[in-house]
């Protein structure tokens, strides 16, 4: 039996590794912020969210799998809140009853088992009401599917042959086991025996050739003799046991990953809750293949800042189809960071199953998001900050692929602007020729102008915009790279262009 | 029998089997490297024989012969398995002393000689089919081709092959109710687990912890088991009573000369399962020629045993290096910067000469060695309060004793010697001990931070210890034969990094 809410064919792996650049994505994109609102301080809710929505899918069938079930679950949430419940109380009477498996004697495996296993078949005939009651109200196919196997698994039948054979492992008339010797004639292959039917009248049976027989009582009060016979009796029940002991932890397992699976979807409604109480737009975006080159939005906004400030946020329109370098220039405070931040976001959460933060969204999906962003000054003096750059540079070219997305964000300027600029082109240049889509937010003339004055056809040139007297807007228009510094230009004025 | 030896081509060679380590080991750091290969192997008693470096040039081939046999692996495979039986032997005889209830105890005697006579048996065969070419192995091949042709050992292991059959064949049932055991023939009764187990099986998904107890199955009875066993016992009369005749008949099975094989082989065992993995990790190891009479010495890409031991999880961080004296070269003169490999360098040369000298594979890739007499190390000791003498005044005592021993067929080894003194002083100890070396015409490695020591005369060579060209600050362990100096250079950064356009390209799949 299995859950199937977040893939159509494959269980959801909690302990999936994280991208080796969790931290950066989550500190560059703000995704703490996303991540808080939808766990609403429930920390196992923030770990499954972080993990499903850091671990992208690259699959289309599995996104719009997720899309679906999401709109499920925005469409019925109390069911969805009643369900969660159920893995929640199997927990719940574990921690009261002390049940668990955690003895060390096959005896006290199989008492406990069958303890826990009561316990569970409590817990899903309650899921099976559920499934009886509401299935038909639920469209996608992983809740169709879901609530089928629920049905047809857990029928009466089922339930009926558990409760026997809970009674039977009790063993009143002894137990009877067979052996074989072993090395130094010490007793092996202890295999528990079901005693053969008696067959034929009680006279038969008297008069039947009896195989010789042999035995000996303990004496009542030889206490080490007891505990030996108990070891005997141990070794036979080992496998029975186990079997049960498995079994009880395989519905464990089961309502466990009921539990993960769900807690996504729980997430998503938090933060769906909160976003539209600001009165923001959420909108189920639309995953391009991943070769094509699309990015294109209505309203795209930095959700998190939408999250912090509490208000209205501004949001950009992007026409970014056939794009695959995107440099953004100009103002300070004009948005820039909180433009790319929102591209990042909306491609993680897209990636993810989600919904967006605009009015429209569509986007290529791509093989990996990274970030590289000016950071502070390393205080421990280790290394230089270009140096410090470079090697967090050097890191994501270790695992960057085509195909991917990359976030710059005032990348390569800690030294001086000619030096900066050429180690920025030579590695925009590269990673474009692998057919890696940058975003680069860059103070830089040179390397901005540098790019525009190509005239490449796959590049689009963004800038923020500053009204006259210093206002700002915080809104993108595409434009030219302007010069905003003026020592050098005036150099240049004075000593190259002179005749 | 005639007793067969691996170790010494004949038994006068012998002699003079060392029970204490030589002085030198521990500054070689050899003590680690032998502590470690007998580890695991405290019952042979081995270490004698690697404190042991043989003078003798014979002895020495007849066990490069030997290790030369062993190093087809699937042969040294053979010898391990063959091992791993007589330790497991041994636990039986152990165990059976050890037994009081007499059905139990001769269990575990029939046990420990069917071990025996079923692992003499594969080492005939396996020997058989060996492509044997050294001396020892060949001798001992064919002792042990008559003994087990023998009727002696062919009685032995029919009755003992026939009683384990028939006690396996034993099949019994007890039934446990409350406090009383019921035994019996086995009767067809069916397998309740799995019937059970049919039951639960439509839960079956994924992997489970697995609930089955390591039940802690020790080779003892307690007196219930044993009452069991003596009631089937009784169940099944004639057969205990042909394995009652068989432990009395057969005390003593077992050969002697065989037992002096399963230790000796240890020697050389123990050694190359030591060594293997490091090969396996791209460390190389060579049999050296070694000369009693030449002091042309030399090794490509050796290293440091007892290094690359604790090195082993990281294999890679070994640093190879060479050297080699030619003509009337006698002394290597290692200068260059601190932690730069210098005492592993001297460590590595004294290694190389004791391993050689006792026939056995030494890490390098090359190497022609000399069969020493001694070996003097000169490295710093801890001040010792009860001496109350001065460091110099120690140190330069220590190397008078030296000089009142040392003969020119010694090795000496000297690690930053009169480092205590000042500038002047300690040229002046050096220029003095280095000229009483060059008469004496012994080998010598001499690690220093006297650079003008490394153009005293033709009869030494200057090594260096060696930076990296990218990061001065970092060392290679490289040591090389140079004049020594000290360069520094400097590189572009994105270079360092690898993130030109072009090094970018290379490192993105496309």
């Amino acid at each position: 039996m299995n859950v199937f809410l977040l893939y159509p064919n494959r269980d959801f792996d909690p302990q999936q590794p994280l991208p080796w650049n969790e931290s950066d994505l989550i500190q560059d994109l703000e995704l703490n912020v996303i991540l808080n609102s939808m766990a609403q301080g429930d920390k196992f809710l923030y770990d499954i969210a972080r993990r499903v929505i850091l671990t992208s899918q690259t699959d289309l069938e599995v996104i719009r799998y997720r899309q679906q079930v999401l709109q499920d679950c925005l469409d019925h949430p109390e069911i969805i809140r009643e369900l969660y419940q159920i893995p929640l109380q199997a927990i719940e009477n574990k921690r009261k009853r002390w049940l668990g498996i955690f003895t060390h004697y096959p005896s006290g495996v199989l008492v406990s088992g069958l303890e826990m296993m009561a316990m569970f078949v409590e817990l899903l005939q309650k899921l099976r009401r559920i499934a009886d009651q509401h299935s038909s109200r639920f469209h996608s196919p992983g809740f169709r599917n879901f609530f089928a196997t629920v049905q047809r698994e857990l029928d009466d039948d089922f339930f009926g042959v558990v409760e026997d054979h809970l009674k039977a492992l009790r063993f009143r008339d002894g137990v009877l086991i067979s052996a074989e010797l072993g090395r130094g004639n010490e007793g092996i292959n202890y295999i528990l025996r079901k005693p053969n039917p008696r067959n034929g009248s009680w006279l038969e049976d008297l008069f039947r050739a009896r195989p010789p027989e042999y035995s000996f009582t303990l004496h009542p009060r030889d206490e080490q003799g007891a505990k030996a016979l108990g070891e005997i009796k141990d070794r036979a029940i080992n496998q029975v046991a186990n079997a049960v002991a498995q079994s009880a932890e395989h519905i464990d397992h089961y309502l466990s990953m009921l539990r993960n699976e769900l807690a996504f979807y729980m997430g998503c409604l938090n933060l769906a809750d909160q976003v539209r109480e600001l009165g923001h737009p959420l909108v189920f975006p639309e995953p391009r293949p991943i070769e094509e080159r699309r990015h294109t939005s209505r309203g795209l906004y930095d959700v998190s800042l939408a999250l912090t400030m509490k208000k209205a946020v501004v949001g950009n329109d992007l026409a970014g189809d056939g794009k695959e370098l995107v440099i953004i220039t100009g103002a300070n405070q004009g948005g820039k960071s909180t433009f790319l931040r929102s591209i990042g976001q909306a491609q993680v959460m897209m990636q993810s199953g989600m919904f967006v933060a605009a009015e429209q969204f569509t986007a290529n999906l791509c093989s990996g998001v990274f970030t590289h962003y000016k950071r502070r000054e390393d205080s421990s003096m280790k290394s230089g900050k270009l140096d410090e750059e470079l090697s967090r540079m050097s890191a994501i070219a270790d695992h960057i692929r085509p195909h991917a997305l990359a976030l710059f964000n005032e990348s390569f300027a800690a030294t001086n602007e000619r030096e900066g600029a050429e180690i920025a082109r030579q590695i925009t240049l590269a990673l474009l020729e692998r057919k890696i889509k940058v975003f680069f937010v860059t103070h830089q003339f040179t390397l901005a102008d540098g790019f525009y004055k190509q005239g490449l056809p796959n590049a689009l040139f963004l800038r923020a915009e500053r009204k006259s007297g210093g206002r700002r807007t915080y809104k993108l228009f595409e434009g030219q790279p302007l010069q905003t510094s003026f020592g050098e230009d005036v150099y240049r004025t004075v000593f190259e262009s002179a005749p | 029998m005639d007793s067969i030896g691996l170790l010494y081509p004949s038994p006068q060679k012998a002699a003079g089997v060392r029970d204490q380590p030589p002085a030198y080991f521990r500054d070689l750091n050899l003590d680690q490297i032998v502590d470690w290969i007998t580890a695991s192997k405290q019952d042979y008693d081995l270490k004698p024989d690697y404190y042991t470096a043989v003078q003798d040039e014979e002895t020495i081939r007849f066990r490069q012969e030997i290790v030369r046999d062993l190093m087809t692996e699937t042969t040294l495979t053979k010898m391990q398995t063959f091992a791993a039986q007589m330790v497991i032997l041994r636990r039986y005889q152990k165990l059976s002393s050890e037994i009081d209830h007499q059905n139990h105890r001769e269990g575990w005697f029939l046990e420990a000689a069917l071990v025996y006579v079923r692992s003499v048996l594969q080492l005939e065969q396996d020997l058989s089919s060996a492509d044997l070419q050294s001396r020892g192995l060949l001798a001992f091949r064919q002792i042990l081709g008559t003994y087990t042709a023998s009727s002696e050992f062919q009685r032995l292991r029919d009755e003992a092959e026939q009683l384990k059959k028939d006690l396996s064949a034993v099949r019994y049932c007890v039934l446990i109710k409350d406090t009383t055991v019921k035994v019996r023939p086995y009767d067809g009764e069916t397998d309740y687990s799995i019937e059970v187990e049919k039951t639960f099986e439509k839960f079956k998904q994924g992997a489970v912890k697995d609930y089955l107890v390591k039940l802690n199955i020790v080779s003892s009875m307690n007196h219930v088991e044993a009452q069991i066993l003596d009631l089937v016992a009784r169940l099944n009369p004639e057969l205990f009573e042909r394995l009652h005749r068989f432990c009395a008949e057969h005390s003593r099975f077992m050969a002697d000369f065989i037992l002096t094989f399963d230790r000796e082989m240890q020697f050389y065992v123990a050694y190359l399962e030591t060594i293997l993995p490091l090969m396996k990790g791209g460390l190389k190891f060579c049999l050296p020629a070694v000369s009693i009479r030449s002091k042309e010495v030399l090794a490509a890409e050796a290293f440091d045993l007892a290094l690359a031991i604790q090195l082993r999880g990281e294999i890679a961080r070994i640093v190879p290096n060479d050297f080699q004296l030619s003509g009337n070269e006698r002394v290597i003169i290692v200068s260059g910067p601190n932690q730069g490999g210098k005492t592993t360098f001297a460590r590595m040369f004294g290694q190389l000469h004791h391993l050689a000298c006792l026939g056995l594979p030494v890490p390098g890739r090359e190497a022609h060695l000399f069969c020493f007499d001694t070996i003097f190390t000169h490295f710093e000791q801890e001040e010792d309060i009860r001496k109350l003498r001065g460091k110099l005044n120690e140190e330069l005592i220590r190397m008078h004793q030296i000089f009142e021993q040392a003969t020119p067929n010694s090795l000496l080894i000297l690690n930053e010697p009169f480092n205590s003194t000042t500038l002047n002083d300690a040229l002046f100890l050096s220029h003095k001990i280095l000229q009483r070396i060059l008469e004496l015409d012994s080998l010598c490695v001499w690690v220093t931070f006297l650079t003008e020591l490394a153009s005293a005369s033709e009869k030494t060579v200057s090594m260096v210890s060696t930076v990296d060209a990218e990061d001065t600050s970092r060392r290679t362990f490289r040591i090389l034969r140079r004049p020594a100096d000290g360069l520094a250079f400097a590189i572009s950064i994105a270079e360092k990094h690898r993130l030109t356009y072009r090094q970018l390209k290379e490192r993105i799949p496309s």
